[in-house]
């Protein structure tokens, strides 16, 4: 840090921090691709607070961590704290780009937590603390989250290995390297990776339920007469209406919720150290498997993030192309989600079904021009693989002109004045839209709160600028909304799609140097887009190698469930099912 | 009112019921116009995009129709007309595979020099992640997907280990599955192997020419003439002309010469008896592993 000088001043001027705060900023970050400012760590929390008192970044979006050890690139030469923790900050009033922040932490060394400056960096410090060991000071709840508390080490380090562990990077040299087909899990299990930590006794191990409390702190005084007793209530692993193996820890008095705790890590399959060993290309079809509803959008915002770090040029038509698929894709999810948080209602499938039938007409079309229904697998850096095949745009309109149309109308009609519907989600749920941001909620939640605040439009992507839609908004941030807001953007991207399906133009379809050979260049790039949940966005850094360093992925299933525990204290234990319904999560996403 | 949204609600409902019923007593439900009768109750059913009422299809009885891009699981290509395997072990498709589930040997001759062609070549079907990299990526369009998604059985090993035998399937099948597709690379390669041909042509002209011009240098030297310049050029024209005819002869065959066409399609019925059979005896395995 011999030149830390020198740079100390400029860089504070241009984050427009207070003068008492300017040596704060210690060091710059790869200029070339998207810059970043290195703040001193025991300043951090006076910046952020400056960042979103003084310039109005009220929205923390990303939180993640770098493991460097033995990173190869230029540009942290002469540095040796091992680990960095990302901070991506933006502003929902004012929409535009993000701020990333740096802070360097030595191996083992802890950082001041975010939790209270910006609540909803919760579950993200809580995962970087799982996956990569890094301590935050002043968290209230700093527990394993993905994982379970008995495993050893943490695996995002780069010098971890999993228990079948071949090589750093693919290709790998042979799977089968006595020439002999065999397969890694009938070799002794457990035999790379039976260690636990020091101290540890599996037998007499009990998972510890008094935490349930901790974070929520119940409102549970001392009354001197009779009182009724506050019990646990695992809700879980599974049921809650069946979104996928997903637990919550609740503490009852009678029907009534105190604290609530989402519990995950199911479905965890360490999906980012997957891809740190994939090639950039072979993330691709990776991410498909994130939020298995929407494999269009997780493809585009994939591949959004890699052009904008390679610099990736898309041709007109591709643009098109990506735009109705995510569009149409979101039609899907909002369809999905409406069934569903109506079966969580108790509306046992009807609706349900009646919400997919067109996702059905859809996946179809998905199927003709991708192969996959959902696994789609269909964008490519610099466009997209296939051309439509013959009668895809004639389908394609007939659904987006006259199918969806009439089918939206009739889930409205069926649901939306429905005496039931507006008993169980008038008012329940309910959190204020400044909270919501405050917790780093994205998507349709925060609209259904009054809060305009859409990617397509703050920082538009692709080519949502050409379009004539609206952003439709809801003042009364409960369950009832969160239904209903999801009707109204359908039929804004069916408006969508009715505009791109008539614009688009012939033409190429792929740009060049995307291939699987691809090397991006070495820096550092947040890409995110208006996924139908919320924000997905992907950080990606390189060492201008053919495997990205770091592939991480901000996913919104994840961090909306940030809400889900202030969101249900209060209410009754049958609305917590479906104030989870509404959040609309897919554990593919949460646990990744 | 209350009470009116719920009215509302039950009558949408009923609207869905009442068509489904108004369809299901046509003689022919929207459902199963334009549909292939395979008999006994079973159809291959191409859902119309603007079918109304009932959606379900009765699987297994009824299938959809699959689209052709339909990606499932690799085959390896058999080239009926040149009668041999197009991959040449070049092992590109191993590299870019996601999930890292190909394992691709590579065949030697008696010298034990590598050749291009592979002697063992596994995919392993429980890893595969159906994504068609090495379909898009092999350069000699030896890899396809197929569209058999029915792979079920009780043992993953071997079972599911599929190799060269089990994935190979005559160019034919290919062609069958993915007409489109088959029609634009047949014409591609079409114009690659006649530029190639070209380029052939030219390169033994030039040999020619050169070689003449050696001749007429020995010529000088030897004063031995053996074929003139142009001679040679004559000759070599000829030798492409009949290598062409050659070539032309052979695609052309199909139902000319009887033997040639005879071996091809005993060949052809060969491999799918051969599919079917280990098709069989895989379900049998997995039977027993499980009993
Ligand atoms: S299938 Fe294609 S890519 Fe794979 S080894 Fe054979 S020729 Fe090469
Ligand atoms: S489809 Fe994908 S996963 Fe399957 S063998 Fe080909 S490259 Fe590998």
């Amino acid at each position: 840090m011999t030149e830390a000088t020198a740079v100390m001043d400029a860089p504070a001027g241009e984050l427009g921090l207070a003068p008492e705060l300017a040596d704060a900023v210690v060091d710059m970050w790869a200029e070339d691709t998207e810059k970043a400012y290195v703040i001193a760590p025991d300043r951090i929390l006076e910046v952020l607070t400056h960042l979103r008192d003084g310039q109005g970044y009220d929205f923390l979006s990303n939180l993640t961590c770098v493991d460097y050890e033995g990173y190869g690139g230029k540009l942290r030469a002469g540095i040796d704290a091992r680990l960095e923790v990302v901070y991506n900050l933006y502003s929902t009033r004012r929409g535009g780009g993000s701020i990333a922040l740096h802070v360097r932490v030595p191996e083992d060394d802890t950082v001041p937590s975010a939790t209270s400056v910006y609540p909803g960096a919760n579950l993200q410090e809580r995962e970087v603390y799982d996956l990569f060991g890094v301590k935050f000071d002043g968290h209230p709840n700093l527990r394993r989250i993905l994982l379970w508390d008995g495993f050893h080490g943490h695996p995002m380090r780069k010098d971890w290995h999993e228990a079948y562990y071949e090589e750093d990077a693919k290709p790998f040299r042979s799977r089968h390297p006595k020439g002999e087909y065999e397969f890694h899990e009938d070799k002794v299990p457990w035999a790379k990776n039976t260690t636990y930590p020091a101290g540890w006794d599996p037998d007499s191990w009990q998972e510890a339920v008094a935490y349930v409390p901790v974070s929520q702190a119940p409102q549970h005084e001392d009354k001197p007469h009779l009182d009724t007793e506050s019990i646990v209530v695992n809700l879980g692993p599974h049921h809650p209406s069946t979104h996928g193996v997903f637990r919550m820890l609740t503490r009852v008095e009678g029907e009534t919720i105190l604290a609530l705790e989402p519990e995950m890590g199911y479905l965890h399959r360490n999906h980012e150290k997957i891809g740190e060993r994939n090639t950039w290309l072979m993330n691709m079809p990776f991410t498909d498997r994130l939020d298995y509803l929407n494999s269009m959008s997780n493809n585009w915002a994939y591949a959004l993030a890699v052009e904008k770090l390679a610099d990736i040029e898309v041709p007109e038509r591709a643009e098109y192309l990506r735009v109705i698929m995510a569009e149409f894709s979101r039609i899907v999810n909002h369809a999905w989600s409406i069934g569903f948080i109506l079966n969580d209602l108790g509306a046992l499938q009807t609706p349900a079904l009646y919400a997919i039938e067109e996702r059905e007409m859809i996946l179809d079309l998905f199927e003709a021009v991708s192969g996959a229904r959902m696994m789609c697998n269909y964008m490519r850096f610099g466009g997209v693989v296939r051309d439509l095949p013959e009668g895809w745009h004639e389908q394609a309109a007939y659904l987006a002109n006259e199918r969806l149309p009439r089918a939206l109308d009739e889930l409205d009609r069926l649901l939306t004045e429905n005496e039931i519907l507006m008993a169980r989600g008038r008012g329940v749920g309910y959190l204020s839209v400044e909270d919501l941001i405050s917790l780093s909620v994205s998507g349709p939640m925060i609209r259904a709160g009054g809060l305009p605040y859409d990617i397509r439009k703050a920082e538009p992507y692709g080519i949502y600028d050409r379009f004539d839609f609206d952003i439709p908004t809801l003042p009364n941030s409960d369950i009832y909304d969160r239904y209903y807001i999801r009707l109204l953007e359908a039929r804004e991207s069916v408006r969508i799609l009715q505009q791109a399906l008539r614009d688009i133009p012939e033409g190429e379809i792929l740009g060049g140097r995307g291939g699987y050979t691809l090397r991006a260049p070495e820096g550092e790039v947040y890409g995110r887009l208006e996924a139908p949940k919320g924000e997905l966005g992907f950080y990606l850094a390189s060492d201008g190698k053919t495997q990205p360093w770091r592939y991480h992925v901000r996913s919104p299933s994840y961090i909306n469930l940030n809400a889900l525990g202030p969101m249900s204290v209060g209410y009754k234990v049958a609305d917590a099912i479906v104030i989870l319904g509404a959040i609309d999560i897919v554990l593919g996403e949460v646990d990744r | 009112m209350f009470g009116t949204g719920l009215l509302k609600g039950l009558g949408v409902t009923l609207k869905h019921a009442l068509e489904t019923f108004e369809d299901d007593r046509e003689s022919v439900p929207d459902r199963y116009k334009g549909s292939l009768d395979l008999g006994n109750n079973r159809k291959v059913i191409q859902q119309p995009i603007d079918q109304e009422g009932l959606l379900t299809i009765q699987y297994p009885e009824e299938k959809r129709l699959l689209p052709e891009r339909f990606r499932y699981i690799p085959m390896l290509i058999w080239d009926s007309e040149k009668q041999e395997d197009r991959c040449t072990a070049c092992g590109i498709c191993a590299k870019v595979c996601p999930p890292q589930c190909i394992w691709i040997v590579r065949d030697s001759d008696e010298n034990g020099k590598p050749v291009t062609r592979c002697s063992e070549f596994y995919i392993d079907a429980a890893v595969c992640m159906s994504c068609s990299f090495c379909v898009e990526f092999c350069p000699f369009d030896a890899i396809k997907m197929n569209h058999d998604y029915e792979l079920a059985v009780y043992d993953r090993y071997p079972q599911l280990v599929y190799d060269m035998e089990e994935l190979t399937v005559p160019l034919e099948y290919y062609a069958a599955l993915w007409p489109t597709q088959y029609e634009e690379e047949q014409a591609r390669r079409k114009e690659e192997e006649e530029q190639k041909r070209k380029q052939e042509e030219e390169k033994a002209a030039r040999a020619a020419a050169r070689q003449a011009a050696a001749a007429q240098k020995a010529e000088a030297g030897a004063g031995a003439p053996k074929r003139s310049a142009a001679e040679l050029q004559a000759l070599a024209k000829e030798r492409a002309a009949q290598r062409q005819a050659q070539a032309q002869g052979q695609t052309a065959e199909g139902g000319g010469d009887d033997d040639a066409a005879a071996a091809k399609r005993a060949r052809m019925e060969d491999l799918k008896r051969r599919a079917q059979e280990r098709a069989r005896q895989r379900k049998l395995e997995s039977g027993n592993g499980s009993s």
